[in-house]
């Protein structure tokens, strides 16, 4: 067994009682990274010495009422910024940025807290893509099976914490980011409301849909995480002025008497039929612990994914603006003038998916087709608001499926941009809606690939979901299987 | 059907500061030709009387105090800079 087999609570306690040591954690999570990191592929950058080094200081420095967190080792997506640590987002166009000057606010907290960063995770590329495939970097697998995608774009994020080399992971999450790689490598990942968590240093994909998440093993320990970087900052000014309840005890509520609605379009075709078995499986269990459940429909389902597009492509076209090979990252050596010096810094720094999504934002607002396509997309938006909405109005949480399919095996859909897409159509409307949305182990598929369950839940709303999140998990297995990649995990 | 040209992505390549390539040219025509195809989908829906969304929360303006700070010192503004001269970011001539 790993150490990272134990929960946090568990691991704490050992800490304490000098059974291990904060060296031990760092020195762990060092060893199965050099054991496993050659076919996972998850890091793209490691803080050895600096772990180390802290690791030392925190032994040294064990007091009497230490965070629940203290030194626990953690990977950081490689979008979220780490001051003098390199941070790249994946892309060949920050390839050179090794001494970033500031840290997130997420990054901060967790100092306070007495984390450890063991290294910055895969991703693709400015988190545009659902398989790691757009990085520019490597192609982080599956540690169920590396034939396998982990999903993306937080695919390092959900795939180390899979494989055990770190004990828990940030990732961020746009259109489904966090929870499609955690249902696919069979973790718990969450993202959390709009605004709930603060996105300065977070760098920006489409800022209205952004948000930084926990991926754990457990939902208590996802709860604890998350406690650790909530909050309203003043480097974010869309981030919330809301109260905090305590995540780790409110979840041990049970769930008799709650209301669970069902969307039908969550199970309709295009959903695999041994995913839908597998929820309907879930919700029998559910219906066990006495919690109730009805079909509800969220009838704005479909136009999701082309709204997704328009909107995020849009915002993301304006914030990628900012990397012109003038204050930080590549400039091309190619152009004898400004207006070359940005053209062609840019094509050679950006990948296709991110060009891609350049041009579509960039069409879709300029001058002639704002009306038709950005415009739209919002009012689009504020009807899948509002979908949820009357939904909430009955019931406590919205459950289903939290992909169509299990994970697909690297290069399957590299080639066809909608058919990626289409991968994110469960976890797309959350985002436009803004609520918070978890993925938790449901089960497997018969090629022994994970399938995640998804659970949705009204703004701020958080403890019902992980209130739910729990009660499944505690009375179920699926967490506790391990990938058998090289030997014990 | 929206069609779109190999003129207008050269035109929105312009916009978006990108060199691409004659071949990135055929290729983001047919792709983004299939993706803006796609969204047309939205079109079923009459959304006269829907107010657009630009963001999922009830905040209105945030503002405040406008006070000098301490906040990144100009050497370690300049440490990433692809070019640098005279505590300044040094980009090719502007004018011809």
């Amino acid at each position: 067994m790993s150490l990272f087999d134990y929960t946090l609570k568990e691991l704490q306690d050992k800490l304490h009682n000098k059974e291990i040591s904060v060296s031990d954690l760092v020195e762990a999570s060092y060893a199965r990274i050099n054991e496993v990191d050659d076919q996972v592929k998850a890091f793209l950058t490691l803080n050895e010495e600096e772990a180390k080094e802290q690791a030392k200081q925190l032994d040294e420095q064990l007091g009497e009422n230490p965070s629940i967190l203290y030194g626990m080792p953690i990977g950081i997506k490689d979008n979220i910024v780490t001051k003098g640590l390199r941070t790249t987002c994946a892309s060949q166009i920050l390839d050179n940025l090794n001494d970033p000057l500031y840290d997130a606010t997420v990054v901060e907290k967790l100092k306070e807290e007495k984390t450890v960063t063991i290294g910055k995770l895969n991703m693709d590329e400015f988190a545009m893509g659902s398989s790691n495939e757009n990085s520019s970097y490597q192609k982080t697998r599956n540690p169920w099976n590396t034939d396998y995608v982990p999903g993306g774009s937080s695919g390092g994020s959900a795939a180390s914490v899979a494989a055990g080399e770190v004990f828990f992971s940030l990732g961020s999450d746009t259109g489904g980011s966090i929870r499609q790689p955690a249902a696919f490598c069979g973790v718990v990942g969450l993202k959390p409301t709009y605004g709930l968590v603060s996105r300065f240093g977070l760098v920006a994909f489409a800022s209205s849909l952004d948000q930084i998440g926990p991926i754990t093993r457990t939902v208590e320990d996802n709860a604890h995480l998350l406690q650790a970087i909530v909050g309203q900052d003043k480097m974010d000014s869309t981030s919330a002025n809301v109260d905090v309840p305590n995540y780790s005890e409110v979840i041990n509520q049970d769930v008799e008497g709650l209301r669970i609605a069902v969307p039908k379009e969550y199970l309709q075709e295009g959903v695999n039929p041994e995913v839908r078995e597998t929820v309907l499986e879930a919700l029998k269990q559910y219906e066990e612990l006495g919690a109730t459940w009805e079909e509800v429909s969220l009838p704005h389902s479909k136009y999701a994914v082309a709204a997704y597009y328009l909107l995020s492509s849009s915002e993301a076209s304006a914030n990628l603006a900012r990397f012109d090979g003038v204050r930080y990252g590549v400039r091309s050596e190619k152009a004898d003038n400004m207006l070359d010096m940005f053209k062609l810094s840019r094509a050679e720094g950006f990948g296709d998916e991110v060009k891609r999504r350049i041009m579509l934002g960039t069409f879709a607002l300029s001058s002639g087709y704002y009306d038709a396509y950005y415009k739209k997309a919002q009012k689009v938006r504020t009807l899948i608001k509002n979908d949820f909405e009357k939904v909430f109005e009955d019931y406590d949480v919205i459950v289903g499926p939290t992909t169509p399919t299990p994970a697909f095996k690297v290069g399957e859909n590299i080639d066809d941009p909608l058919t990626m897409y289409a991968n994110d159509i469960l976890t797309i409307p959350v985002n436009l809606a803004g609520v918070p949305g978890i993925s938790l182990p449901c089960g497997f598929s018969s090629e022994g690939l994970p399938i995640g369950l998804q659970i949705i839940g009204k703004h701020f709303d958080e403890s019902k979901v992980y209130r739910a999140a729990h009660a499944f998990e505690k009375a179920t297995d699926h967490h506790k299987k391990r990938p058998s990649l090289g030997g014990e995990a | 059907m929206a069609e779109i040209s190999k003129d207008q992505v050269k035109h929105v390549a312009n916009l978006a500061r990108l060199a691409l390539e004659e071949e990135e040219v055929e290729k983001m025509t047919k792709q983004l030709g299939d993706i803006i195809n796609y969204a047309e989908l939205l079109n079923e829906l009459d959304t006269d009387d829907v107010e657009p969304t630009t963001h999922v929360l009830d905040l209105k303006n945030v503002m405040r105090k406008d006070e000098p700070k301490e906040w990144i010192k100009k050497e370690d503004a300049l440490k990433n800079a692809p070019d640098e001269e005279d505590g300044q970011f040094q980009v090719p001539s502007i004018l011809e």
